[in-house]
């Protein structure tokens, strides 16, 4: 049967061009529709980018000339104690956020079992996802205030000693970890669930027809379907782990003294508090920049590899 | 005029300054634009540089000067003829002049204080006034034995420490250390900088301070001290709205001790300020306004509203018993010290505050501590 819809040989002949259509042209419209989007992205991410890895060269406090200063910058942070606990400390966040996906999916896989009560357990898990990761900040910050705070309440009630989590300089990097952790999993499991909602019933109902076991069924049904959501959740929680400014500023300020600076609070507080070492800010926002790139770039490029095959 | 007053009622006590001002200079029209602190901080530079007001809100010493220094403000020592000068604060006078020269008017200062709650110190057995060393230290220990803390204070915004520091500093080695220190011109291992800090261990190991300092803010301290779990805090005056009027009576308010009483008397009481930017549009008119501000019944008038210290002497106020007392400590002084983050190079000042902070939990960590603030006051002065 011929194909009518496709200009064969015949059928172009007797075509009428539509005006509005000018195939000499054929690229402006698309051009016209992602302009903007380019544009509002040069100017607002790319240039910035720029301008900070430039800026990071030079030595200036907000009001002076700018000064050249070649390396210099990231010669003081390889010196820079502070620097050194930013850094640990951005990664051991990151390696604690790894938890996120495992506790995600393990929410979404009992989450979405076709039970009554579900619905408002899954409600539930997700809500500090939709409160703002500031004000889950200052709530756990007053749940672990040491003079006023709930938990300290709670322990004195049953008879056991209080803790003081955000004076200690080993744990109030952990205390802010471990709010940014419970935002973390309610996130991955909606992706998660997202995730699972896609699944192919014919697959798993033709899985159980076979009657294979529980595990044999998430390992070769499930979860190989699940890989797109898992690049996804791994990539927002990357990225999720290495950004994180919010509760470290409200929860800690980054103390007691440095011990729970991250990057990007060493950054803001360089740039911004009464320092307005703005060049050192730069540099550290670059090193946070490679650093990301580092974590989410081979992600990526294996993620577009296996999308090709 | 760009305002930082941004908290109801300093606002309200400006806009009927301006209006009273306005009838007494009828050509002069003032448009008052008021920011909230932080905001006002971060856009100020942009102001000096660019468009300016004709006057803005700042404070005095080296938070003045580092705008002083590339020329963004106004020379006024015009203002400041010899009867006037007679009538305010000398110390207030010497934060706003470079060089000799005037470069804002102070407008009010509020002295650091020791408050004290006189009911849980005397149940502990405390014989007040505490005037000396030995007093403090005492004291400290007889409100552990009772099972109250000496000393709230919160250090997780940093500058609460750094209150003691200055005061111990000025006690023990004098203004003029002081005001070389806080310009960098002495490195912190030297012997009198150790000696500040050895000092300040006495407290410590007094139990004066508060466990949890680290991670309350000033105001959930000074909650402690309202709940009559702790008996001092050093703060300034802007902590008396936040007592509950009923323990009102019962608080004190004392200069810190003496350590040696040799040393020229000091105080530390940060300077509220105004000045005009050297791209002002109608200088002349500005200025008209800045001497204004330094009448005695404006002063008054502001003194009362803002909860502060009058910088002109003649001013009094006769019906409020903690500011008068904040009147009579600051009366006899002819030394003025800005707070430690005012005084110092912000970025070490940044580092000079976590160390203290950092002392005051781990004291044995004072050479690795004064090594850090020394490193960094030798990249910050140039």
């Amino acid at each position: 049967m011929p194909d009518l819809t496709r200009p064969g040989p015949e059928n172009q002949r007797h075509r009428i061009r539509p005006l509005y259509s000018r195939p000499a042209k054929p690229l402006v419209f698309p051009i016209l529709l992602l302009a903007p989007a380019v544009v509002l992205f040069a100017v607002f991410v790319i240039y910035p980018i720029l301008k900070t890895i430039a800026l990071s060269f030079y030595s200036w406090n907000g009001l002076s000339q700018p000064r050249f200063v070649g390396f210099a910058n990231y010669r003081e942070l390889a010196a820079d104690p502070v620097f050194l606990i930013a850094l640990t400390n951005s990664l051991l966040w990151l390696a604690a956020y790894m938890a996120a996906p495992v506790l995600g999916l393990g929410l979404a896989l009992l989450t979405s079992q076709q039970l009554a009560p579900m619905r408002l357990i899954r409600a539930m898990f997700f809500l500090p996802y939709v409160i703002s990761q500031a004000v889950i900040a200052l709530v756990f910050g007053w749940f672990l205030n040491s003079e006023f705070g709930l938990l300290n309440a709670l322990l004195h009630a049953i008879g056991l000693p209080s803790i003081h989590p955000l004076e200690s300089e080993r744990f109030s990097i952990l205390a802010a970890i471990t709010a940014g952790l419970w935002l973390q999993a309610a996130y991955c499991m909606m992706l998660y669930l997202a995730g699972l909602s896609l699944l192919d019933r014919d697959l798993i109902a033709a899985a159980r027809l076979d009657n294979i076991g529980a595990l044999t069924l998430f390992r070769k049904v499930i979860a190989p379907q699940l890989r797109p959501a898992t690049f996804i959740v791994l990539m927002v929680t990357i990225v999720g782990a290495l950004r994180n400014f919010d509760l470290i500023a409200i929860m800690t300020l980054g103390g007691p003294y440095d011990s729970s600076t991250v990057l990007a609070y060493f950054a803001y507080e360089q740039a911004f508090s009464s320092s307005q070492r703005l060049g050192y800010a730069a540099a550290i926002s670059t090193v946070l920049f490679a650093m990301v790139w580092g974590f989410v770039g081979p992600l990526l490029l294996y993620m577009l590899a296996s999308e090709k095959t | 005029v760009n305002s930082n007053a941004s908290d109801p009622a300093p606002r309200r006590i400006w806009q009927e300054v301006i209006r009273d001002f306005q009838s007494a200079h009828p050509g002069i029209t003032v448009v008052l634009n008021t920011y909230d602190h932080e905001s006002y901080k971060k856009a100020l530079p942009g102001w000096l540089t660019g468009t300016a007001p004709d006057v803005v809100f700042w404070n005095a010493g080296q938070r003045m000067r580092q705008f002083v220094e590339p020329g963004l403000l106004r020379d006024v020592s015009a203002i400041f003829t010899p009867p006037i000068r007679a009538l305010l604060n000398e110390g207030a006078i010497d934060l706003v002049t470079v060089g000799g020269h005037q470069f804002g008017v102070p407008f009010a200062l509020y002295p650091i204080s020791l408050y004290l709650r006189r009911d849980l110190l005397e149940k502990a057995g405390v014989k007040l006034p505490i005037k000396s060393w030995n007093d403090l230290l005492s004291a400290c220990v007889a409100l552990r034995h009772a099972g109250v803390t000496p000393v709230a204070i919160g250090t997780r915004d940093l500058w609460p420490a750094a209150a003691w520091f200055d005061q111990i500093d000025l006690r023990l080695n004098g203004p003029d250390f002081h005001a070389d220190l806080m310009a960098g011109r002495v490195p912190y291992n030297d012997q009198r900088v150790r000696a500040v800090f050895g000092k300040w261990k006495e407290l410590i190991d007094a139990g004066c301070f508060l466990n949890s300092h680290a991670s309350l803010s000033w105001q959930e301290a000074q909650l402690v001290m309202n709940q009559g779990r702790a008996a001092m805090m050093l703060m300034g005056n802007f902590i008396v709205p936040n007592f509950p009027p009923e323990l009102l009576d019962r608080i004190e308010l004392a200069p810190f001790p003496l350590i040696d009483r040799d040393v020229i008397p000091a105080e530390e009481a940060p300077v509220n300020s105004l000045h005009i930017p050297s791209a002002a549009k109608n200088p002349e008119e500005a200025e008209i306004f800045l001497a204004y501000v330094l009448q005695q019944q404006v002063q008054e008038r502001l003194a009362r509203g803002l909860a502060m210290i009058p910088v002109n002497r003649d001013a009094g106020i006769s019906d409020d018993r903690l500011l008068k007392a904040g009147i009579e400590q600051i009366a006899g002084v002819t030394r003025l010290s800005q707070y430690y983050d005012r005084d110092s190079e912000p970025a070490l000042a940044l580092v000079g505050m976590k160390a203290f902070q950092e002392f005051m939990m781990h004291p044995e960590r004072l050479d690795t501590l004064l090594d850090r603030i020394e490193k960094s006051r030798q990249t910050v002065v140039r």
